[in-house]
């Protein structure tokens, strides 16, 4: 081979391996982008962006049932469940649900609770307006307690959505590490 | 030895010799015959660890191991037979085929060359070695996820999965590096006269591939990042605790692993047209539609993955678009399909071994694709999902498509690398075992998936247990019939009738025009294609 066909090898492989590294930056591009398209779609029961909810003086006749689950993850020695595991509200009125949580560990610790929404087409219809997953949740050795959520279904809700289940998902956060190295 | 070889020793142009050889060599030839050789040897390794997990399922209840040993098996059986099995087989042809058929000296950037291929020894220790750790009491042993890693449960298990990431690391490299030689080499090296539309149906289908893995291969290794970080470095890109989201790794997983299905597939595609038409005595048929339906299957391949995941609580107007585009893929597989039919219609056929696994491949793989298009359907779906007919289907396609179609080139190319024909007789038993014992291991999770026995689990409902008897024999018989390839393999590199240049009379080609075996360099003088 001759020194300008290797040059020209060299040039050209340098183009795919720079391809090859724009690819690598593509999957990271994609995180954000498919955020921005779940949050736009309500797909994947995200409730962040719900969409605007109708005058709550405006109560719809018809009744959706709300199905309530609680699941503490790994790592979080978490009693969690809701008080009543389904109730039945009409779009357009606020409706408070109530969870009960204990620490079942002889230290404090924090948690996070992480909501999703089923079915997810449904999730922007659903609008929290006060819940215990806004902020992260400190409980002492053996505390128990009472939190609330308060929603609103949009009266926009699709006519074929007759049950949508909450559910919730709670994390260690990250002060429970912080409490762990406090302990000696 | 031959001639050739003998003639190279003391001039600068000699190999070293031993060890070193192999190391330092920055010959194609040599690099294809390492490629195909790690190929094989793990396809063994591979095939040892199902044999297991077949053992484990034989009856319902547990046997033989705990249940993680049994998640890891599976997973890393798949890894193992995908990333160092398949695709090493695949570029040891393309290495040792490519400038052979192009009228190239070698490959355009041999060093590369070398490095890609002694990435993969230290990729597959690191894939193994938590088994051999676990052993010492040193972790729980290998990736315990499936081959898929989805998140959150790869974020939380064990060590074997960081090995499996940086395993996966080294081989995305391998592949890309490899993918970027073959690309420059087919564009800058062809002969003279040689255009793209004179290229060999093998160089075409190497080429999507080529481009595909860079393409796609680097998604993956953004994605076992992202979990690297996730594990160790804080990252919520897949923790739903920090705002992250586990379903975004099953598309950013599926945006590669689609159409890695297709990578693994390309270059059985274009070897099989090769073999069609020696063995029919007509040219091939449709060359200009074969390549173009490589060009269609190449850029829908990357825009379905969504079908993977499909009751992963998509919204209807995404099912359907993943459904319908999905589908679509069948319409130029069916071109290839055709044009398959076409080349041997009518033609003066002989049944050689080659023959037959490139036959049993169109059929057996028929099946898979067409499988596939029930498993794509949105509404079939919901039940077939997860369930053994889905490991059924991509047997079809994998090992009747892949490694089948493989083994047909190894039988039609081998008589060319070592300059000895093959075993004929033992070549068709072992076609034989292994078309019947592939469809008594295969079909009847078919029907065990239809009937809702789900994938990945290590026992099973008393229903299920004739089937999977059945299956598990079928495996033991085929595993027990690649050994007959391994006999055929070795005595076919220790000697046997001499091959003639033209190893097979209707084969046609610029690689049949050189002695088998081919001196150690080739094409130094370059080829001048006429019209």
């Amino acid at each position: 081979m001759d020194g300008h066909q290797r040059r020209a090898n060299l040039a050209f492989a340098l183009k795919l391996g720079l391809a090859a590294f724009a690819m690598f930056g593509f999957a990271y591009a994609l995180v954000p982008l498919y955020d921005v398209f779940c949050q736009a779609t309500g797909l994947n029961g995200r409730t962040g962006q719900t969409k605007a909810i109708s005058a709550p003086s405006v109560v719809d006749a018809r009744w959706v049932t709300v199905e309530f689950n609680g699941d503490v993850m790994p790592g979080l020695p978490w009693r969690f469940e809701p008080r009543l595991h389904k109730l039945r509200a009409h779009p357009g009125q606020a409706t408070t649900a109530w969870y009960r949580v204990k620490n079942l560990a002889d230290r404090p610790l924090g948690g996070r609770a992480v909501p999703s929404v089923t079915p997810p087409l449904a999730a922007r219809y659903f609008a929290k307006l006060e819940c215990f997953c806004f902020s992260r949740q400190r409980l002492n050795a053996g505390e128990e307690r009472e939190m609330p959520v308060t929603f609103i279904i949009s009266r926009d809700l699709p006519a074929e959505v007759s049950t949508l289940t909450l559910s919730y998902a709670f994390f260690p956060s990250e002060t429970t590490t912080l409490v762990r190295g406090e302990k000696p | 030895m031959t001639t050739a070889d003998l003639a190279l020793h003391g001039s600068p142009h000699a190999p070293p010799r031993g060890l070193m050889r192999w190391l330092t060599t920055t010959n194609h030839k040599d690099i294809g015959t390492m490629y195909l050789v790690f190929s094989l040897v793990m396809f063994f390794v591979g095939g040892a660890m199902i044999l297991l997990v077949r053992a484990e399922l034989f009856q319902p209840g547990m046997q033989m191991m705990q249940p993680e040993l049994f998640n890891q098996l599976i997973g890393v059986h798949a890894l193992v037979m995908i990333f160092m099995a398949l695709m090493p087989a695949a570029t040891g042809f393309a290495n040792w085929m490519i400038p052979l058929m192009i009228g190239a000296p070698d490959m355009a950037l041999p060093r590369l060359n070398n490095w890609s291929f002694w990435l993969l020894p230290p990729a597959a220790a690191l894939l193994l070695m938590p088994f051999a750790l676990a052993l010492f009491g040193v972790g729980s042993g290998a990736i315990a996820t499936g081959w898929t890693f989805y998140a959150p449960l790869s974020v939380q298990d064990g060590m074997g999965l960081d090995f499996a990431i940086l395993a996966i690391h080294l081989l995305g490299i391998s592949s890309v590096m490899g993918s970027i030689n073959i690309v420059v080499t087919v564009f800058n090296l062809r002969a003279p006269g040689m255009t793209f539309m004179k290229l060999p149906l093998f160089v075409w289908g190497w080429l999507i591939t080529a481009f595909m893995l860079i393409a796609v291969i680097p998604v993956l290794a953004g994605a076992v990042t992202m979990l690297l970080t996730d594990r160790h470095f804080g990252t919520h890109f897949f923790n739903a605790a920090g705002g992250g989201d586990p379903i975004l790794f099953q598309h950013l997983f599926w945006f590669f692993g689609h159409p890695e299905v297709y990578i693994v597939l390309f270059p059985v595609w274009g070897l099989t047209p090769h073999i069609l038409s020696a063995f029919a005595r007509k040219p091939v048929y449709g060359y200009r539609a074969q390549v173009y339906a490589f060009w269609v299957i190449g850029i829908l391949s990357v825009i379905v993955w969504g079908h993977h995941i499909m009751t992963s609580g998509m919204s209807t107007g995404a099912l359907l678009y993943f459904m319908y585009s999905t589908m679509s893929i069948s319409l130029p597989l069916s071109v290839l399909f055709f044009c398959w039919i076409a080349t041997i219609w009518r033609g003066a056929m002989t049944f050689e071994a080659p023959m037959l696994f490139a036959l049993g491949m169109i059929v057996l793989f028929g099946i898979g694709g067409l499988t596939g298009l029930v498993l794509a359907d949105a509404a079939a779906d919901a039940q077939y999902h997860h369930s053994y007919f889905v490991v059924a289907h991509f047997h079809y396609t994998l090992f009747a498509g892949g490694i089948m179609g493989i083994m047909a080139g190894v039988y039609f190319w081998l008589p060319k690398m070592t300059g000895h024909m093959i075993d004929e007789i033992l070549a068709k038993w072992h076609f034989w075992l292994t078309a019947i014992a592939f469809n008594l291991t295969f079909l009847p999770q078919f029907f065990v998936g239809l009937a809702g026995m789900p994938r990945r689990v290590p026992d099973y409902a008393l229903q299920f247990a004739e089937f999977n008897m059945l299956s598990s024999i079928g495996a033991f018989v085929l595993g027990a019939a690649q050994l007959l390839f391994l006999i055929v393999v070795v005595k076919c590199i220790r000697g046997g009738p001499p091959a003639p240049a033209k190893v097979w009379e209707g084969a046609e080609g610029l690689e049949w025009t050189v002695p088998s075996p081919p001196p150690h360099h080739t094409f130094q003088t370059r080829p001048v294609i006429g019209e």
